[in-house]
């Protein structure tokens, strides 16, 4: 069994047999030590660096006094697991830029490295000496109790005084042992105060030293936008991936084709040779079209140059099924938005076309109350899984970066209904009537 | 670039000069206004941004002088580049092809100069889109019909249809007067006005 928080063992009637009374002592130990250690240095920084403010070098060192409280906050994190397992995470937060400077004006600008740097002197004032007081209390003064027969023994035996704690006078075994008998009822009944004080100590601690909800949030909010800068740096990259083979190797094909076109003109229509002719042209022609179709998957250029309506007609073209878009009247929304939304309409009716075995399909696209609003329904068998299958969950994650969401309803027998929100503001108003196909 | 000069090349090989060779929408606008050639050929995607800049310049110098026929290649088919084309002059003179077909050289100079003659040429690619997409009032058409009617919005002549499908003129001119029919389509005279009519039908 894992060990529980010492408070919650507290409550329960094996507290006495648990590693809990052990682990409050070895805290309270831990904190007497340390605290007495970060007096001694801290002291002895302080002095040095006002010592050296005459010579101006020890303006930095005085300035960087503040942040001495970090790598002993990090060590009490750490410490106050014995205490309470719950994890307590660093509330700092990670420089966006490397080097020392960097660092130093993050952690100066953090509340949290003020907060520990007070729990620091609080340490090195007050709790250790507190922590040390209890220790004595609670474990050292019954001990020396239990002891006394083994005292009496090193002292020579009945006959010779001892005073164990410095209490009574104590001459004989018997006397001894009832001392030790007192020693071991007090040493149990204290284990209680001790465990509740080490308990209370760390709990303190925490507060001190744990993030704050605020950082948690801060935390996680960089997290997603460096999710958001990845799926950027994967758009512009197949943008230009996309202009690369657009302007590299489509060109050259498509002059490639025109050559063997001429060449096909020159040739003697019945030689061998026209026949070779035809078949590379052929061939180029194809290759061409292929790489059409690749290019496109890429990053469709009509998505950059008249936005997710147009795009979203422009898939719906292209698929083997029927598919009623109503036309689509869309805003120009922000470029992640429209990609998003034309790859999650691209995989829907991917999906359907290959799974559902559908004949029909309804789409409907809007942007109302600042929300882009996408509805894929098909009138197959149903029973899709969004667990299965990867297009679906990597359109759950490219939607998620953009805090939008995906749903989908597929009960066995049809039918499933996809549908996708976004939160996004308008770039433009609506268009007009802008394409008649539409 | 290399695109340009292959162009150069073919239009040269079948006897049509080249005036002007110009990379940027400005300085195709100044090369129209020295030169003002028969016709115009530009990509959809032009430097500085590689975006649409192409179209916007055909666009614009349509705007400006509708006589001017263009011819626009483009990467791959839209139907929105096309519908913008069609829709600047009176549909006239304007040319819409997959880049690739350059590559058909007989086909495409024959379409550049039907074109340049105030013809109507579209992709056979954004026919077939479109004959995708209106899929409930075709269902009328004889699948004999729809093979004409593709043809006929690429802008074919009758000749034309009746060599490509085998039959004799005579029939086809029934077939399309069917289909004009079916469509409620006003029958119209000349090739490129019953295209017009047929696109816009797709279309709408």
């Amino acid at each position: 069994m894992p060990p529980q928080p010492i408070w919650t063992e507290l409550q329960q009637r094996r507290y006495l047999k648990s590693s809990a009374p052990w682990r409050g002592c070895t805290y309270l130990l831990g904190g007497a030590l340390l605290g007495a250690a970060t007096l001694v240095v801290g002291l002895a920084l302080t002095a040095v660096g006002a010592a050296l403010t005459l010579v101006l070098i020890g303006i930095p060192l005085l300035t960087a006094l503040p942040l001495t409280g970090i790598p002993l906050a990090a060590l009490e994190r750490r410490r106050m697991l014995l205490v309470d397992p719950t994890p307590a995470p660093t509330p700092h937060r990670t420089p966006e830029a490397p080097g020392i400077p960097a660092w130093c004006r993050l952690r100066l600008r953090e509340q949290a490295t003020w907060r520990e740097l007070a729990y620091a002197v609080l340490f090195a004032l007050v709790l250790w000496p507190l922590d040390l007081l209890v220790l004595a209390c609670t474990v050292a003064f019954p001990v020396l109790l239990v002891a006394a027969p083994a005292h009496l023994a090193a002292a020579g035996g009945p006959g010779n005084d001892i005073r164990p704690a410095k209490l009574w006078l104590v001459d004989a075994y018997p006397a001894a042992c009832a001392t030790a008998l007192l020693g071991l009822v007090l040493l149990l009944l204290l284990a209680h105060p001790l465990g509740a004080y080490s308990a209370a100590r760390a709990a303190f601690a925490r507060l001190l030293l744990a993030p704050r909800d605020a950082e948690l949030a801060a935390g996680l909010a960089e997290v997603t936008r460096s999710r958001a800068r990845l799926v950027d740096a994967f758009e512009a990259e197949r943008r230009r991936i996309e202009r690369d083979l657009h302007d590299g190797a489509q060109q050259r094909l498509v002059a490639l084709t025109m050559s063997l076109g001429l060449a096909r003109l020159d040739a003697d229509p019945d030689s061998p040779l026209a026949r070779q002719l035809a078949a590379a042209h052929d061939e180029a022609g194809r290759v061409l079209t292929e790489l059409r179709e690749l290019i496109r998957g890429i990053h469709p250029q009509v998505l950059a140059d008249y936005g997710l309506s147009a795009a979203i007609e422009d898939v719906a073209d292209r698929c083997a099924l029927p598919v009623e878009t109503a036309g689509v009247r869309l805003p120009r929304l922000p470029e992640t938005v429209e990609s998003a939304g034309y790859f999650a309409v691209r995989e829907a009716l991917a999906n359907v076309g290959k799974h559902s075995g559908a004949t029909r399909v309804h789409l409907t696209a809007a942007h109302t109350e600042g929300r882009l609003r996408i509805v894929v329904r098909d009138d197959g068998r149903g029973g899709a899984d969004p667990a299965r299958g990867t297009g679906l969950t990597g359109l759950a994650d490219r939607l998620a970066v953009l805090d939008g969401t995906l749903a989908v309803t597929s009960p066995p027998g049809g039918p499933t209904i996809l549908s996708v929100e976004i939160p996004c503001e308008a770039e433009t108003e609506a268009e007009a009537e802008m394409e008649a196909g539409a | 670039m290399l695109l340009r000069e292959g162009l150069i090349g073919v239009l040269g090989r079948f006897g049509h000069e080249t005036v002007a060779a110009v990379g940027d929408a400005d300085a195709l606008r100044d090369a129209v206004s020295a030169y003002e050639p028969d016709i115009v050929v530009t990509d959809v995607r032009m430097p500085p941004g590689f975006q649409d800049e192409g179209l916007r310049a055909a666009v614009a110098l349509r705007a400006e002088r509708p006589r001017l026929p263009v011819l626009v290649l483009s990467q791959y088919v839209q139907r929105s580049y096309a519908a913008e084309l069609l829709d600047t002059g009176d549909g006239t003179g304007v040319g819409y092809l997959l880049k690739d077909r350059v590559g058909q050289v007989e086909q495409f100079v024959e379409g550049l100069v039907s074109v340049a003659e105030g013809g109507t040429v579209v992709d056979p690619e954004v026919v077939r889109q479109l004959l995708r997409r209106r899929r409930d009032p075709l269902e009328k058409l004889t699948p004999r019909e729809r093979e004409v009617l593709a043809l006929v919005a690429e802008g074919k002549s009758n000749a034309a249809v009746a060599g490509e499908l085998v039959v004799s003129e005579a029939a086809v001119g029934k077939h399309i007067g069917n289909i004009l029919g079916k469509l409620d389509l006003p029958p119209a005279d000349g090739t490129h006005r019953r295209v017009l009519a047929v696109l816009a039908y797709l279309r709408g």
